[in-house]
């Protein structure tokens, strides 16, 4: 395995480590702005294991979708509700933290078991590489019902969402 | 590849447990939604790895983990909206202070 090989191998690795921490402070943090920008900074590392899965035009969507436009949208709303000049209370639920951890940790053993276990068929030539010609074809072919109804939820969801959060005048 | 697909279905277990736990434990509306977010790109991450390794056409994973990306924003959004209206109204976004419906 030559060195720039290597280079990128330990990268990816440090991406999944830099995601991971930063999934933790989305829930640990009591600071919920400082818990929004953690969960920027997550999902930029999900963006570049998008990238090193060769999937390129999703990590483009992932960057612009998410790490523009959602977390936009949670940052203002964190503005937005914040209660200025009272004293934080408590970020999380302390009768929860236990049973949820050990829930979670049971969870993820039998995850690890799972994924360990089965033999998952492997396509054999493994590097049939999707570009976006290919994902715009499927979009426009075999999906193109699935896309047609997603324009239009997402009409129904922006008119819901300017109802559902406007002023009422009485 | 350069790294085994089990650790890439690893990392994506993580990101699940981790949202599945800030789901339950966090008090605030928005921190909830936020680990939603969490979830979804752990389940987004696995469906790009399986339409790579698995999957007998290679688009599909990532045609459904565009529309799983276009539903979370709209739930986002949607989400987002009614914390709005409900901060509006009762002054709290805690999940434990809103008990109108809990006798």
């Amino acid at each position: 395995m030559d060195i720039l090989s290597l280079i990128v191998k330990y990268g990816i690795y440090t991406v999944m480590a830099v995601s991971v921490l930063a999934a933790f402070s989305v829930t640990l943090l009591p600071n919920l702005f400082h818990a929004a920008l953690a969960l920027a900074l997550a999902l930029i590392g999900v963006a570049g294991i998008y990238l090193s899965l060769q999937a390129d035009f999703l990590a483009v969507v992932q960057l612009l979708l998410y790490v523009g436009a959602v977390m936009t949208l949670i940052v203002f709303a964190v503005m937005l509700t914040s209660r200025i000049g009272e004293p934080s209370s408590a970020p999380q639920n302390n009768q929860l933290v236990l049973p949820a951890l050990s829930a979670c940790i049971i969870f993820f053993s039998a995850l690890y078991a799972i994924i360990r276990d089965t033999p998952w068929p492997v396509r054999t030539p493994l590097n049939l590489a999707v570009n976006t010609e290919d994902l715009g074809r499927a979009l426009m072919g075999l999906y193109v019902f699935p896309f047609e109804v997603i324009s239009v939820v997402l009409i129904a969801v922006l008119v819901g969402a300017a109802v559902v959060a406007r002023k009422d005048r009485e | 590849m350069l790294i085994p697909y089990h650790h890439y279905l690893l990392f994506a277990a993580v990101l699940f447990v981790t949202g599945i736990f800030g789901t339950i434990v966090r008090r605030n509306l928005i921190g909830i939604l936020m680990s939603i977010e969490l979830i979804l790109n752990a389940v987004n991450i696995n469906l790009v790895v399986f339409s790579r390794t698995t999957s007998l056409a290679p688009e599909t994973g990532q045609v459904f983990a565009i529309f799983v990306i276009a539903l979370a924003a709209a739930a986002a959004a949607v989400g987002l909206a009614l914390v709005i209206a409900l901060f509006r109204v009762r002054k709290t976004i805690l999940a434990d202070e809103i008990t109108t419906l809990k006798w």
